[in-house]
């Protein structure tokens, strides 16, 4: 975290939003060709692992177990259907081949519903080629927790909506937790209705490549977003997220905050945070930031955010993003007060990550992450492998 | 005892353009129980004396000593320099995310004393140095300096001195920026401190407002990277009404 960058808010004058960063949508795989790599969106993948994602097929079904509380009901649906009940078609091959899923996974979530237990859906995979498309409703007022993990050996295409309606209140929470030899691509689209709050968490916390284009769009003025993530890299690994949040409504917020730990050689992570400000959006607020940890030589973090601003009749925008080794000052700080470098290593550590998980609220979710974190740290050399700050979880 | 010896200690800052000289041969002898103000203008070194002896990575001591009670401190690691008695409260404490001011101090206390504090008193102690300071004792749960006020920060420092209970305390500019109330408050702490009387105290400031409230046994002038006149307390009144123009003058002739 040694360097900082910040930059001026870009101003991009066009009228209507065109942009070679987010291509024409559509459910028809023949309308996105097969990503060579050069793309602009593609051009810090290794297009060659996802491949086998954008294949013809056929693409089995991935198993899906859901834990549905009161007020909360689910159906399975067509392709034809799932088409109808969409507000996001896909945007590349990927999500393209999820959108062919034979079965989409439809949960509504009862308008003013309020079930004090979460919405826990469970997908494993078995190291067959799947594809898997979820919608989840949520009605107006409702109050829910949605939760969806990911497990097993995938190699899997999804594509998850996630529909709020105005007033409600959402946490999301994904983690990806794939076992080693896991590859995973797709496409993850919120819509916040009118005054509707949104906390979704993303976290990709297991093995295997895994490659996330994130979407989020307002469906009136109001909405506000706490987007957070999580990701811990190991070597050879590649983890993508992408992020666009689309203010198309006035009086809108997005909070983003992406925080990642890499190691090993060839670990690699991209984070593309955009923040696109119509016209129309007036007095809106958005802060993205991203900060990678690199926690020994030979690994990469790619970190873009962008702004693209066509109002100037706004709260706020900002961004910020940093990569780097341990902080010099902050070893410093608590060095100082006689704790030895490799514990004052492991304080800042737990700290940077901790501050996300915490916030969670779930401690099952919790400490599964605290728990993914201890093994990302387990083969640091310099970093302590006591925990310093655990109890403070299970308190 | 809390005897410090410093013996023509020259050191060297870190710059984009290579090492720069900062300290051009500093003698200091601090005896236990004795609180020494250091006072110059901005830029004259003042913070590199005390970051050069806390061990500062940007900062490289190229010749002379620093002994604290006999052991030699130059060439011990930062934390190492904290286990042999010294603290040095910073001009500008530094935030770190996600680590509670409680549990920073207990790990710092586990280091320092090789054992862990009691479970059962440590909110108690934590909690106590924090009302003496005048601060919430909700402080306790929050992350290290994040999002606390100036004052607070440095209001802060002086909760860790009052908790870790070191021999030594160079104090960077405690009192800057803090309004006449926190000063008061922040100078409350320190005498606590120094009253126990086998502590010492470097104090380090830019104006005399904080030594209406504490009184040093030692005043010096420090100008370009030296110390270039000792007295005692008149030293600082003199200072108060006439600058440190004189000296500044003095030097570059």
């Amino acid at each position: 975290m040694s360097t900082i960058t910040r930059e001026q808010p870009r101003v991009s004058a066009s009228e209507a939003f065109t942009s070679h960063l987010h291509p024409t949508p559509s459910w028809q795989s023949a309308d996105h060709s097969m990503p060579t790599g050069r793309e602009e969106t593609w051009r810090f993948t290794p297009v060659k692992r996802f491949k086998p994602l954008m294949a013809e097929g056929p693409f089995g079904q991935i198993n899906t177990i859901t834990e549905l509380p009161e007020g909360v009901t689910s159906r399975i649906v067509d392709a034809a259907t799932a088409k109808e009940l969409s507000f996001d078609p896909p945007v590349d091959l990927v999500a393209a081949r999820a959108g062919e899923a034979a079965q989409t996974l439809v949960v509504e979530v009862a308008p003013e519903a309020a079930p004090g237990t979460p919405v826990v859906i469970t997908t494993e995979g078995s190291d067959e080629l799947a594809s898997s498309q979820m919608i989840i409703r949520v009605g107006q007022q409702a109050d829910v927790v949605i939760v969806l993990r990911r497990t097993g050996v995938a190699k899997l295409a999804s594509k998850v909506e996630v529909q709020v309606a105005e007033g409600a209140r959402v946490d999301i929470v994904t983690v990806q937790d794939w076992t080693a030899g896991s590859v995973h691509g797709g496409q993850y689209s919120v819509q916040i209705g009118r005054d509707a709050k949104v906390r979704s968490f993303q976290a990709t916390i297991g093995l295997g490549d895994t490659r996330l284009v994130e979407r989020i769009e307002y469906a009136g003025p109001g909405g506000e977003l706490d987007q957070l993530g999580v990701y811990f890299v190991q070597a050879q690994q590649h983890v993508e997220h992408r992020l666009l949040v689309d203010h198309n409504y006035p009086h809108t917020v997005s909070h983003v905050d992406y925080r990642g730990a890499l190691q090993g050689k060839g670990a690699h992570s991209v984070w593309i945070g955009d923040a696109l400000i119509r016209k129309t959006a007036v007095d809106i607020n958005t802060y993205e930031t991203n900060k990678n940890l690199m926690l020994t030589e030979g690994c990469q973090a790619d970190s873009v955010p962008n702004l693209e601003i066509e109002t100037g009749e706004i709260r706020g925008a900002g961004h910020s993003s940093s990569t780097g080794r341990f902080d010099e000052n902050q070893l410093f700080y608590l060095r100082s007060r006689g704790i030895p470098e490799d514990q004052a290593r492991r304080l800042i550590v737990e700290g940077f990550f901790l501050d996300i998980i915490r916030r969670i609220g779930l401690p099952e979710i919790e400490s599964r992450l605290v728990e993914a974190l201890n093994v990302q740290l387990a083969s640091i050399d310099d970093v302590s492998h006591d925990s310093l700050l655990g109890e403070d979880v299970e308190a | 005892m809390a005897e410090l010896v410093i013996n023509d200690l020259h050191v060297d800052v870190e710059t984009e353009s290579g090492p720069k000289p900062i300290l051009h041969g500093v003698n200091l002898t601090i005896n236990s129980g004795e609180i020494h103000a250091i006072m110059g203008p901005n830029g004259s070194g003042k913070s590199t004396l005390a970051y050069a002896l806390a061990g500062h990575p940007k900062y490289t001591i190229t010749s002379g000593s620093a002994q604290l009670d006999g052991v030699e401190l130059t060439g011990l690691s930062v934390d190492d320099r904290a286990k042999a008695g010294l603290f040095m409260a910073m001009q500008y404490p530094v935030e770190v995310p996600g680590v509670s001011t409680s549990n920073f101090l207990r790990t710092a206390k586990t280091a320092l004393d090789g054992q862990a504090p009691k479970v059962r008193t440590w909110p108690k102690i934590v909690t106590g140095a924090l009302q003496r300071l005048e601060m919430d004792p909700s402080f306790a749960a929050r992350s290290i300096n994040e999002g606390f006020s100036g004052g607070e920060k440095k209001r802060g420092e002086i909760v860790q001195l009052d908790v870790l209970n070191p021999k030594f305390a160079i104090l960077d500019e405690i009192d800057s920026g803090l309004d006449i109330d926190a000063v008061r408050i922040v100078a409350g702490g320190i005498n606590r401190y120094a009253d126990q009387g086998d502590r010492s105290v470097l104090l380090i400031t830019h104006y005399t407002r904080i030594l209406q409230y504490i009184k040093p046994s030692h005043v010096h002038v420090f100008v370009n990277g030296r110390i270039v006149e000792s007295g005692g307390k008149e030293l600082a009144d003199e200072l108060e009404v006439s600058g440190y123009d004189k000296y500044a003058k003095a030097v570059r002739v």
